[in-house]
């Protein structure tokens, strides 16, 4: 669907994209960083706008840098900001887009009101959009996004705004995009959370590089931890805590509880040995898996242009010490 | 993709005899689009159709229809009159020329220019339609040229249908058929370069900011305040009696150069002071020039205008 080879965009001031290689395939793909980690500028160079300033990005295999026009009359996108006329209709609107993608004038009113009926508006589309609430209006976003059936959709932040049970018709929508109407998704978000349960694969992109992608399952398999509980909880779970730090595995303690993080399937026999080395007894030992919200970078050293040209991050996982706040991302 | 089969065994449209009635609210699922898409000439037809629309408050809400309808109706008035005063009384031509017509009622045309050019753009900045434009297959060319085509078009509705109101009158008050043809002619070639003319130096100024506000009081005093000053100075030459600068300071505002141009290209009667026209050839060239040197100006500034504005 989507394939960058070493894609870069240098401002004169700040670096939107750093060499970054990510190939998309058909499904839902949840693009995720902080806010100007250079999710909008790559979708930007997707859509043939803006010239990348090295390598390339292809999307349906057409070359983003000559076939711009025929790239966009066969995606789709839904940008995070309100983009609305408030004095005309939804219908009128849609309509418009539709010819604007393309579509013959019956088409285009037919396909309007398919499309506008999928996303669940009804009687109000033939309101003027002013009065829409954000719900309304973002389902009117994806219409017009959605309306000459693309072959790919790039939806921006498209729960933005939304009250919790709205980002859930929302995130059910995006999900039904794909699995009912067959259109390919890549959708945006610095909410890691709730992607997960949306996307079939993750992309996580921080400063413009490229921190991580592979598919949700992967994704939680290995940044899965390891629960375990001892007989002894003061003096022997700090031994243990000691040893396993030694052992070169990341953990935490929680409580009367270890966070064994897996790094691969050795990381139980070491825990294991080390339980039996200092002859404790051993309650739990069980696996558990991580919100990928948990590894999500905290916001504070996201949003910092520092990160631009930054510090090499870590290709895998990266964890936060606080977990309250890596928590708090994906609330 | 599980649901393609669903979606085509449901596509086919239902026989007319054999389906139950009780099927027809039935949700019948997404339907992928087979036909054609269009490209991007048609997506420039499009946006130039509802712009053209938009003007006039077609496909917008019933309060957006009501100036741009009355200033069609206060343009068109003083024709009726005209032309009934002219049967009625069995005058032997028009109380006007048809290249004058305008230019008496330039006052409509500039409110028609400054409340539809913000209209036609500024709304697009303010409410971020444009990024949402430059999504679709065109290209930053087509959306201004379908922006300025819209507004030019507009605006020449406006000015030619009183010009055929005049004529058909004429024809019904059995003035001479090929003096009215002709004068006929000349107004409407007068009356599409004013709109030309008209709707570059309105979107220009319109296109600087997404207030629609600020947008038509700019307009409306770029065209008041020049012609006023063009006017003035030349009252001042009047009195001077140097009839030549009157008939060169008439490239300072945009309805003095169509008069110029009317005048000297045209054998219109000018309606400067004293009726002096270009005074030389030189200077109907400079009018010329002028007039046609300003529209491809305002059309390069729309252009470096949006070459910024991308999806943000």
């Amino acid at each position: 669907m989507i394939a960058t080879e070493s894609l870069s965009k240098r401002y004169p001031r700040v670096t939107a994209l750093d060499r970054l290689t990510v190939d998309v395939t058909p499904g839902v793909t949840g693009l995720v960083g902080a806010n100007g980690a250079g999710k909008s500028t790559l979708i930007k160079i997707l859509l043939g706008l803006a010239p990348a300033s090295e390598g390339r990005a292809a999307v349906l295999g057409l070359d983003v840098a000559t076939a711009g026009p025929r790239i966009r009359s066969l995606v789709g996108y839904m940008p995070e900001h309100d983009c609305l006329p408030p004095d005309v209709s939804a219908t009128e609107f849609v309509v418009h887009m539709a010819r604007m993608s393309g579509l013959p004038p019956a088409a285009a009113r037919e396909r309007t009101a398919d499309t506008l009926r999928h996303v669940g508006l009804y009687e109000e589309r033939y309101r003027p959009m002013g009065g829409y609430s954000t719900g309304m209006k973002q389902r009117v976003k994806l219409a017009q996004a959605l309306v000459h059936d693309p072959k790919l959709v790039l939806l921006d932040e498209p729960t933005n705004g939304l009250d919790p049970v709205g980002r859930d018709e929302m995130l059910g929508l995006i999900r039904r995009v794909w699995t009912d109407f067959g259109i390919s998704v890549l959708v945006t978000s610095h909410l890691l959370g709730e992607l997960e349960r949306t996307s079939d694969h993750i992309v996580v992109i921080d400063g413009g590089k490229l921190l991580r992608a592979s598919s949700t399952s992967d994704f939680t398999k290995v940044t899965g931890s390891l629960a375990v509980e001892v007989t002894d909880r003061e003096d022997e779970l700090l031994d243990l805590l000691d040893l396993l730090t030694a052992a070169g595995l990341k953990l935490r303690r929680s409580g009367h509880l270890l966070q064994v993080d897996i790094a691969d399937e050795d990381t139980y026999d070491v825990v294991r040995d080390a339980v039996a080395g200092l002859g404790v007894g051993l309650v739990r030992m069980e696996q558990r898996r991580h919100r990928i919200a948990e590894l999500f970078i905290d916001p504070e050293s996201a949003d910092d242009p520092a990160g631009d040209h930054g510090p090499d991050h870590d290709p895998g996982p990266r964890h936060d010490p606080d977990q309250e706040g890596g928590s708090s991302v994906a609330a | 993709m599980s649901q393609p089969d669903a979606a085509t065994a449901a596509a086919p449209p239902p026989e007319p005899s054999a389906a139950p009635p009780t099927d027809v609210i039935h949700n019948i699922g997404y339907r992928a689009y087979e036909g054609p898409r269009l490209g991007r000439g048609y997506a420039r037809l499009s946006l130039f159709s509802q712009s053209l629309r938009g003007a006039y408050g077609l496909g917008r809400s019933a309060k957006s229809k009501v100036l741009p309808m009355i200033l069609l109706g206060v343009m068109c008035a003083p024709a009726l009159i005209m032309v009934a005063v002219t049967i009625f009384t069995h005058m032997n031509r028009l109380p006007v020329q048809y290249t004058r017509y305008a230019v008496l009622l330039q006052a409509v045309i500039t409110l028609f220019a400054a409340s539809q050019a913000p209209q036609s753009v500024s709304r697009d900045l303010r409410f971020k339609t444009t990024p949402l434009y430059f999504s679709r297959p065109i290209e930053r060319i087509d959306y201004v040229a379908a922006k300025y085509a819209a507004l030019a078009t507009a605006l020449f509705l406006l000015t030619a249908l009183p010009l055929v109101i005049l004529y058909v009158g004429a024809l019904l008050a059995k003035l001479g058929f090929a003096h009215q043809t002709a004068g006929f002619a000349k107004g409407l070639v007068s009356a599409l370069l004013l709109s030309v003319l008209f709707a570059g130096i309105s979107l220009v100024i319109a296109a600087v900011t997404p207030r629609r506000g600020f947008g038509v009081a700019a307009v409306i005093a770029v065209f008041v305040i020049s012609y006023a000053a063009v006017s003035s100075v030349q009252g001042v030459a009047m009195s001077q009696e140097r009839y030549d600068v009157i008939g060169w300071l008439g490239v300072f505002s945009p309805i003095t150069v169509i008069d110029g141009f009317q005048t000297w290209f045209l054998g219109a009667t000018s309606a400067f002071p004293h009726a002096a026209g270009p005074p030389s050839a030189v200077a109907g060239l400079v009018y010329l020039l002028v007039l046609f040197g300003v529209a491809a100006a305002c059309f390069g500034l729309l252009m470096r205008r949006y070459r910024k504005v991308g999806l943000s």
